[in-house]
C-alpha cells in the first residue's frame, strides 16, 4: 500500500498532505509542515519534547503516525502565541528563567497550557508530577515550577479581580 | 545601561525559543539532493569483521550509497590523540569492533525511514573475541588485548611526587585508606548529534553544518584525519544547540564521517543521531576505580595523598582524553592544604564506549574519592566530619594560594562559605535531629563536601599526560585564549560576534550585557551572533563551550573588544570635539566632556565618521569600527619541568550540605534537603547563575542516584533507552537551597570565574556521604554509584548478617 | 529510530475491525493509544505487517456501573478513569493504580485495554484487574467471550487473546459496604514502571474480622501474581503482625523474580514482602473506616 492523503489542521491552518502511514506524526509536523517547533529528543515516548495537543489534549508526537491525525485538530508551539505576543505562561518562562537550551520547551510549555485547563490549581507536588513526562537537562525543573506556579497564581488573581 | 554586569537580565535568547523559532541543527534547511544517514553498529563488544555484504541493501528503495570500513581505508587517518599509545581511531570500524554501537557502516538514502529500511539487510559476520569489561581487568597479564599494537589497554600511564610524600606517610598517626568505584555515566542532552555535511569536488572543501560546541583543537585533528589543509573544513555550528554539557564534543567522529560519505557518495548527507545510537555510542564520562590514601595527624590534619587513579576512556582513546585525567591536575587536593602529594594515574581501554567531554570533567571522579576519603578520616578519628574538613580547607590568609601540583588558587574565603553551609543547613540542628530519629527506627544522614571548581582550561595541561622528555619533542603548549568581535555599522548598530557556541548558557544575554555597559548602549540595540563559522569567525585553539569557561575567558574577550571599539569612538570623539581623551565620559549612547557636559558628540555620529567619511578621523586611523579581541589569561602558563600546572585560570569554590532519609525497610534514599554554597567571584548575571547551578546540580543527584551507562559482564550494553537510563525528572530533584559569596578573581578583568559544573561533581559524593553518614551505625562503605535501592538494600544484608552472625 | 512499513487501515465499526483482523491474520496488529506499541515499532523491535486502528470506534469508549459492576469500554484512556469521579467513588483501588501508570501524556492516549493486553509483567492495570476479580470481555467474529483475569495473563507480555480477537470490556465486580483496597508500588522514578507493585482488597465485618481478602504482586513474576495463601491465612482473623509475617512468608515462597540492572532477584522479593504488609495494613485500616 502506497500512501496515504491525510487533511491535519494544525494552528488552524489545513495541512493537506499525501504520507505513508508509517510516517511519525513528530515529522510530519516538522519536515512535511516546517513547523520545527515541535522537538523530537527520543522517540519512544519519555523524554517529552515532541509533546503537541491534539484535539486539545496534550499527547506524544512520535508515539503517533501521522495518518493518525487526520481530520484531527493539533496545535503545536507556533500555536500559543497570538500574533506574537506571547501568553503569561510563556512571559513567566522569561521571568523565572525556565529555560535554557529551550529543546525541551515547546512540550513542557504544551503539556502545561493542556494540564492547567483541566486543573486549574494544583499543588506543587502535582505540578512536578505533570512535568515528569518531560525531560529538561539544563534547568533542574526548578525554573520551570516557578513559572508555572507564577501562572497560576497570576490567572487565580484575574479570576478574583 | 550602566551597571547592566551583575543584573538579573531576563535572556534576549527566550523569546524565540518559546515561541518555536530557535534555529537547532535539525531545523535548518538543506539542498533537495541532500541524503538521509542511518548508522550500522556493532551488535558485539569485541570481534573481527569478517565480512560486510550489503548487495541486498544497496537495493533497496531510495538507497544512494553505503559506506564501510573497507571504503575509507587509506582515505582517512586515525584521528591524532594527545598519548604515545599508537591507536588507530577510525570514523567506521576497520576490520575490529571494540565496542557495542561502534559504527560499521553508514547507508544513505533519500529519507530515515528508507535509510533504515536498508541497514536492516546489511549482513555482517563477525567472529567474536573474549570482551573485556572490568577496569583493573584491564591491566592484568593474561586480560584480553583491544588494540593489538598498543600491545596493552593502556594508553596513558603517568606517576606525579609532589613535595615528600613518602615522609608524610611515615610520619602519620594514621593512614586511612580505600579503594572507590566511580561509574561510567553521561549527560545526554535532548537534542541528539547532527551533522549535515556538503562535500564540494570543485574547491575539495567540506562545508558541515553540526551542532558541535569546539572548534577548539578538534577542528585541526579533524582536518588531519581528513588529509586536507584545515581551510579546506568549514564547521558552521547553528544558532542554537538543544543542550550539551560537554557531551557534544564527541561529535566530531561522525563530522569526519558524514563529511566521507559525501564525498564518496556524492550528494549532502544528513544525519541525525537517534536516542537508542546516543546511549550506546556517543561520547560520555569515564569510569573510574581510585585508591586513594590519606596521611593523617591525630588532630586530624592531613599531611599526604597517595591516588593511583584508573581510568577508562573506552574502546578508543581520542581527543580530549586522556583529559579526563588532567583537567583537574591543580586542584587534586581540592579545598585542602596538603602538600604532598603522589599521584598514578593510568587511562586504559576496555570494550566500552569512548569518552569525553562532560559537565564536571574529571572532578566528579576526583572528589567521590577525596571527598569520602575526608569522611572516613573523620569517622576513624572519631571526630565530626565538619570538624576534618575545617582543619584542612586553605585559609584566607593563603589566597593566592599555590597547590602541590603547580595550581594557583586565585581567590576565596573557604572557611566562610563552608561555615555559610552548615549554617543555612542548620548542621548542628540536624544531628540533634537525627539522634531523635534514630530513636525511632527512622534513619537520616548528613553529607558534606567540599570542592574547588576549575574553569577556563589552559590548553597546556593535557601535555602532562606526557613526560617531560616526551614534552621537549614537541612545541609546549600553554594559554587560554578566546576571541570576540564587535563591530559597529554605519549607523551606529553594534553587533558582537562570539566564537563560545552557546547550548543554553545564555552567552548572547550576557555578550549583550557586557557590550551594552562598556558601549552605554540600550542592551536591546546589541546584536549577538552566536552562530559561529570557522571560516569566518574570531577563534582560537581553546575556542567552545566547556570547563566554564565563558565566564572567565569569553567574557573578558567580549569585554576587552568592547573596549577597543570604545577607545576607537573615544579617539574620534575627542579629535571632533578638539579636546583629550581622558577628559571624555560616555553614556547614553553620547560621548561628552566630562566638566562640559554640553560638550558632546554622539556615539551614532563617530560611527558615521568612521564609515561615511574617513577622511576626517585622526591622522594613521583605520576606517570602520569592526574590533576583535583575543584574550589569554597569563596564568595559563605551560607545565615546567617538575610537572608543575595550572591546569585552570579561575577556581571557584563549592560547598555542599544534604540531608536524607533512607526507608529501612526499601532502602530507599530520600533527599529531604540541599543546601548549596557558591564563591564563583563576581556574578555577571545571577539568574543565569542560579539557573546553572540547579542544571549542574540535577546532574549530580542523576550521577549519585540514578544514572550510568550499564554493561552486563559479557560487555553487553543494558541501558540503551530513556526507560533504562534513567534521568532524574522534577518529582525526583528535592528542595534545592543556593547561596553565595563573592570573592572577585583577580585574574578577569569582571572578576568573575566559571561555574555551573561545581555542583556535578559535589552531589555523588556530598549524597554518598550522606548515605554513609545515615547508615554509619551499621558500618557500611560506601565506595560505589549510583545509590540505587537494590545497591543499598544488599549493604545493609550484608552489614546485619556481619552483626548477626559475629 | 523510525518504523517499519506497515498497511494502515481504520475501521468505523467494531464489524469492520473484526472482519479486518480475520483478513490479516497474523500479520495484524491492534493499536489502540500506540504508548507501547509504537516505541517498540519505532525500536524495529516489532513489525506488524498490517495496523488496525480501533480509535475510530467511539462505541467502545465509556464507563459504566451496571449492577453494581463497572463496566470500562477497551478504548477509554487512563486519564479518563483518572478523572472520572465515579471511578473514585466506587472503585478506589482502581483509581490510585490508574495514576501511577507513566505520565499525564501518556495517559492521555493510553487505553485501559491497551495495557492489560500488553500484559508488562510490572504493568499497574493488570495487577488491578487480578486483585479486583475483574474479567474482561473478548470479541471475535464468532463469539464474545468473557475471561477472567485469573485465566487472561499467559506470560510475560502473553494473554489468552488470539490475534483475530478484540478486546472490548473490562469488568470489575464493585466493592461492598466495609472494604477496604491499597495500591502501592516501588518504582526507581515517579511515573516508572514498578520494581513490584502490591494491590490488596479487603472486607472486614464489625468486629474487624476479615471476610475476604485478594492480594496481589507485580514485578514479581512472568505475569501479575495473586496470593492465594493470603485469603487461607486472613479469613476470619483479624490483622496482627504474627498474620502480616505468615503471609510475607507465602509471598517469598511463590515469588520468583528475575535480576536485572534496577533490582536483583532478592531485592524484588525483599520488597514484595515490604509492599505486602503495607498494602494489608493501609487495606485493612481503610476496611475498618
Ligand atoms: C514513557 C512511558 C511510560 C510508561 N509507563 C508505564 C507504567 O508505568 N505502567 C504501565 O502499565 N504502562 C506504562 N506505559 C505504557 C502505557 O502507557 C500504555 O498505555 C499501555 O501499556 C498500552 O496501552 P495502549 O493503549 O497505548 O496500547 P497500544 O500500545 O496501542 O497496544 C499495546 C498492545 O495491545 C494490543 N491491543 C491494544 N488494544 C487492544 C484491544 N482492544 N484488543 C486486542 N489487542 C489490543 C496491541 O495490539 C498491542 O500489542 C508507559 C509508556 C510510556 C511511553
Ligand atoms: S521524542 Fe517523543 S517523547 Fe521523546
Ligand atoms: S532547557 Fe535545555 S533541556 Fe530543558
Amino acid at each position: 500500500m502506497g500512501k496515504h492523503e491525510i487533511e491535519v489542521t494544525i494552528n488552524g491552518k489545513v495541512y493537506q498532505e499525501e504520507v505513508e502511514p508509517r510516517m511519525l506524526l513528530s515529522d510530519f509536523i516538522r519536515d512535511v509542515c516546517g513547523l520545527t517547533g515541535t522537538h523530537v529528543g527520543c522517540e519512544h515516548g519519555v523524554c517529552g519534547a515532541c509533546t503537541i495537543n491534539v484535539n486539545g489534549t496534550a499527547v506524544r508526537s512520535c508515539l503517533m503516525f501521522a495518518i493518525q491525525a487526520d481530520g484531527q485538530q493539533v496545535q503545536t508551539v507556533e500555536g500559543l502565541s497570538n500574533n506574537h505576543e506571547l501568553t503569561d505562561l510563556q512571559k513567566n518562562f522569561i521571568e523565572c528563567h525556565g529555560l535554557q537550551c529551550g529543546f525541551c520547551t515547546a512540550g513542557i510549555l504544551m503539556s502545561t497550557e493542556d494540564y492547567l485547563e483541566k486543573n486549574p490549581n494544583p499543588s506543587s507536588k502535582e505540578i512536578k508530577e505533570m512535568l515528569s513526562g518531560h525531560l529538561c537537562r539544563c534547568t533542574g525543573y526548578d525554573g520551570i515550577v516557578k513559572a508555572i506556579e507564577k501562572t497560576i497564581e497570576e490567572r487565580n488573581q484575574s479570576v478574583l479581580s | 545601561m550602566t551597571n547592566v554586569i551583575g543584573k538579573s537580565a531576563t535572556r534576549v535568547e527566550d523569546k524565540r525559543l518559546l515561541t518555536g523559532q530557535g534555529k537547532y541543527i535539525d531545523d535548518l534547511g538543506t539542498k533537495v539532493n541532500t541524503g538521509h544517514a542511518a548508522i550500522l553498529r556493532s551488535s558485539h563488544p569485541h570481534a573481527y569483521i569478517k565480512s560486510i555484504d550489503k548487495e541486498a541493501a544497496l537495493k533497496m528503495p531510495g538507497v544512494k550509497g553505503i559506506i564501510t570500513g573497507e571504503d575509507i581505508r587509506g582515505l582517512v587517518k586515525p584521528f591524532s590523540v594527545g598519548v604515545m599509545a599508537p591507536v588507530e581511531y577510525y570514523p567506521l570500524a576497520i576490520d575490529k569492533v571494540r565496542y557495542v554501537g561502534e559504527p560499521v557502516a553508514i547507508i544513505v538514502a533519500k529519507d530515515r525511514y528508507a535509510a533504515e529500511d536498508a541497514l536492516e539487510k546489511i549482513k555482517v559476520v563477525y567472529e567474536s573475541l573474549p570482551p573485556l569489561v572490568g577496569i583493573e581487568r584491564a591491566l592484568e597479564e593474561d586480560a584480553p588485548i583491544l588494540h593489538e599494537n598498543v600491545g596493552s589497554n593502556i594508553a596513558n600511564h603517568r606517576e606525579f611526587n609532589y613535595g615528600d610524600v613518602d615522609k608524610a606517610f611515615e610520619e602519620a598517626d594514621r593512614i586511612v585508606k580505600h579503594k572507590f568505584n566511580f561509574p561510567k555515566y553521561t549527560a545526554t542532552p535532548v537534542e541528539t548529534y547532527g551533522v549535515v555535511a556538503e562535500y564540494d569536488p570543485a574547491h575539495d572543501q567540506y562545508t558541515v553544518q553540526a551542532n558541535f560546541h569546539g572548534p577548539f583543537v578538534i577542528h585541526s585533528i579533524m582536518a588531519q584525519a581528513l588529509q586536507i589543509p584545515s581551510n579546506k573544513l568549514r564547521i558552521i555550528v547553528p544558532k542554537d544547540i538543544g543542550g550539551s554539557y560537554g557531551i557534544k564534543a564527541g561529535i566530531f567522529p561522525y563530522i569526519v564521517l558524514c563529511g566521507l560519505a559525501s564525498k564518496l557518495i556524492g550528494c549532502p548527507v544528513k544525519w541525525i543521531e537517534d536516542r537508542q545510537e546516543h546511549l550506546s555510542s556517543s561520547a560520555s564520562g569515564t569510569d573510574r576505580v581510585t585508591y586513594i590514601e590519606a596521611a593523617v595527624e591525630n588532630s586530624g590534619k592531613v599531611t599526604g595523598l597517595r591516588m593511583k587513579m584508573i581510568d577508562n576512556v573506552g574502546a578508543y582513546i581520542r581527543a580530549p582524553e586522556p583529559a579526563s585525567l588532567y583537567r583537574n591536575h591543580a586542584n587534586s587536593t581540592g579545598a585542602y592544604d596538603i602538600q604532598n602529594l603522589h599521584i598514578d594515574a593510568y587511562a586504559i581501554m576496555t570494550n566500552k564506549s569512548p569518552t569525553g567531554l562532560i559537565r564536571g570533567y574529571g572532578g566528579q571522579e576526583l572528589y567521590f574519592p577525596l571527598e569520602r576519603i575526608m569522611q572516613e578520616v573523620a569517622k576513624e578519628l572519631n571526630m565530626d566530619h565538619a570538624d576534618v574538613i575545617r582543619k584542612n580547607l586553605v585559609k584566607e590568609a593563603q589566597f593566592p594560594y599555590k597547590t602541590a601540583s603547580g595550581g594557583t588558587y586565585d581567590s576565596g574565603n573557604y572557611e566562610e562559605s563552608f561555615e555559610l553551609a552548615l549554617a543555612t543547613g542548620k548542621y548542628e540542628e540536624f544531628r540533634k535531629k537525627q539522634e531523635e530519629a534514630r530513636k525511632n527506627g527512622k534513619i537520616l544522614g548528613v553529607g558534606l563536601a567540599c570542592i574547588v571548581e576549575p574553569s577556563g582550561s589552559n590548553m597546556g595541561y593535557i601535555t602532562v599526560a606526557l613526560t617531560p622528555e616526551e614534552r621537549a619533542g614537541s612545541l609546549p603548549k600553554s594559554g587560554a585564549a578566546e576571541a570576540a568581535t564587535v563591530s559597529m555599522d554605519p549607523l551606529g548598530s553594534v553587533n558582537v560576534r562570539i566564537s563560545t557556541t552557546p547550548s543554553g548558557q545564555g552567552h548572547e544575554t550576557v555578550a549583550a550585557q557586557i557590550v551594552s555597559e562598556v558601549l552605554g548602549l540600550p542592551r536591546e540595540q546589541i546584536n549577538v551572533v552566536a552562530e559561529l563559522d570557522t571560516s569566518t569567525s574570531a577563534w582560537s585553539i581553546a575556542s567552545g563551550s566547556y570547563s566554564s569557561r565563558f565566564a572567565s575567558l569569553g567574557s573578558s574577550a567580549i569585554y576587552y573588544a568592547a573596549h577597543k571599539v570604545r577607545t576607537k569612538l573615544f579617539k574620534i570623539a575627542a579629535d571632533q570635539l578638539n579636546v583629550k581623551e581622558a577628559d571624555l565620559e560616555l553614556e547614553k549612547g553620547s560621548i561628552f566632556v566630562k566638566n562640559n557636559p554640553d560638550k558632546k558628540f554622539s556615539v551614532k555620529r563617530a560611527a558615521g565618521l568612521a564609515h561615511w567619511h574617513p577622511t576626517s578621523l585622526p591622522d594613521g586611523m583605520e576606517p570602520g569600527i569592526y574590533e576583535t579581541y583575543y584574550y589569554t589569561a597569563d596564568v595559563a602558563q605551560a607545565p615546567n619541568e617538575q610537572d608543575m600546572i595550572n591546569s585552570s585560570v579561575t577556581y571557584g569554590f563549592v560547598a555542599d550540605m544534604v540531608t536524607v532519609e533512607i526507608d529501612p525497610d526499601t532502602a530507599e534514599v530520600k533527599i529531604i534537603d540541599y543546601f548549596t554554597v557558591h564563591d564563583a567571584g563576581k556574578l555577571l548575571n545571577p539568574l543565569i547563575v542560579d539557573g546553572q547551578i540547579m542544571g549542574g546540580l540535577a546532574h549530580g543527584l542523576g550521577g549519585a542516584l540514578y544514572e550510568e551507562l550499564a554493561y552486563d559482564k559479557n560487555g553487553q550494553f543494558l541501558t540503551g533507552s530513556f526507560m533504562d537510563y534513567l534521568c532524574p525528572t522534577a518529582p525526583e530533584i528535592p528542595n534545592v537551597t543556593i547561596k553565595h559569596t563573592e570573592s572577585p578573581s583577580p585574574l578577569t578583568p569582571l572578576g568573575a570565574k566559571g561555574l555551573g559544573e561545581g555542583n556535578t561533581m559535589s552531589a555523588p559524593v556530598a549524597v554518598a556521604n550522606a548515605v554513609s553518614d545515615a547508615l554509619a551505625h551499621l558500618d557500611i562503605m560506601i565506595d560505589d554509584l549510583p545509590l540505587s535501592p537494590t545497591r543499598i538494600w544488599k549493604l545493609m544484608g550484608e552489614a546485619k548478617e556481619k552483626v548477626t552472625t559475629p | 529510530m523510525k518504523p517499519p512499513k506497515f498497511e494502515y487501515y481504520k475501521p468505523a465499526t467494531l464489524e469492520e475491525a473484526l472482519n479486518l483482523l480475520e483478513e490479516a491474520g497474523d500479520d495484524g496488529k491492534i493499536i489502540a493509544g500506540g504508548q507501547s506499541l509504537v516505541p517498540i515499532m519505532n525500536m524495529r523491535l516489532a513489525s506488524p505487517k498490517c495496523l488496525i486502528d480501533i480509535n475510530g470506534l467511539e462505541e467502545l469508549s465509556y464507563i459504566k456501573n451496571e449492577d453494581n459492576t463497572l463496566k470500562i469500554g477497551t478504548l477509554t484512556r487512563q486519564s479518563d478513569v483518572e478523572q472520572s469521579e465515579m471511578v473514585a467513588n466506587v472503585c478506589g483501588l482502581l483509581a490510585e493504580a490508574i495514576t501511577q501508570i507513566g505520565h499525564v501524556q501518556t495517559r492521555n492516549r493510553g487505553t485501559i485495554g491497551g495495557s492489560i493486553v500488553h500484559a508488562d509483567p510490572s504493568a499497574e492495570l493488570p495487577l488491578a484487574l487480578l486483585t479486583l476479580n475483574g474479567s474482561v470481555q473478548i470479541t471475535s467474529k464468532d463469539e464474545v467471550r468473557t475471561v477472567a483475569a485469573e485465566d487472561f495473563f499467559i506470560t510475560y507480555l502473553t494473554t489468552d487473546i488470539m490475534p483475530t480477537e478484540v478486546l472490548t470490556e473490562v469488568t470489575i465486580p464493585l466493592m461492598e459496604e466495609k472494604s477496604g483496597y491499597s495500591f502501592q508500588e516501588i518504582a526507581r522514578r515517579h511515573g516508572d514502571f514498578a520494581l513490584v507493585a502490591a494491590a490488596c482488597h479487603m472486607t472486614v465485618d464489625d468486629e474487624g474480622l476479615i471476610t475476604a481478602v485478594r492480594l496481589a504482586l507485580g514485578g514479581v513474576e512472568a505475569i501479575p501474581l495473586l496470593i492465594g495463601d493470603a485469603e487461607d491465612i486472613l479469613t476470619g482473623e483479624q490483622l496482627s503482625d504474627s498474620l502480616l509475617a505468615q503471609v510475607a512468608e507465602s509471598v517469598e515462597m511463590e515469588s520468583d523474580p528475575e535480576s536485572d540492572l534496577h533490582a536483583s532477584s532478592e531485592y524484588r522479593t525483599h520488597l514484595a514482602k515490604v509492599l505486602t504488609k503495607r498494602v494489608l495494613t493501609q487495606a485493612y485500616e481503610r476496611a475498618r473506616g
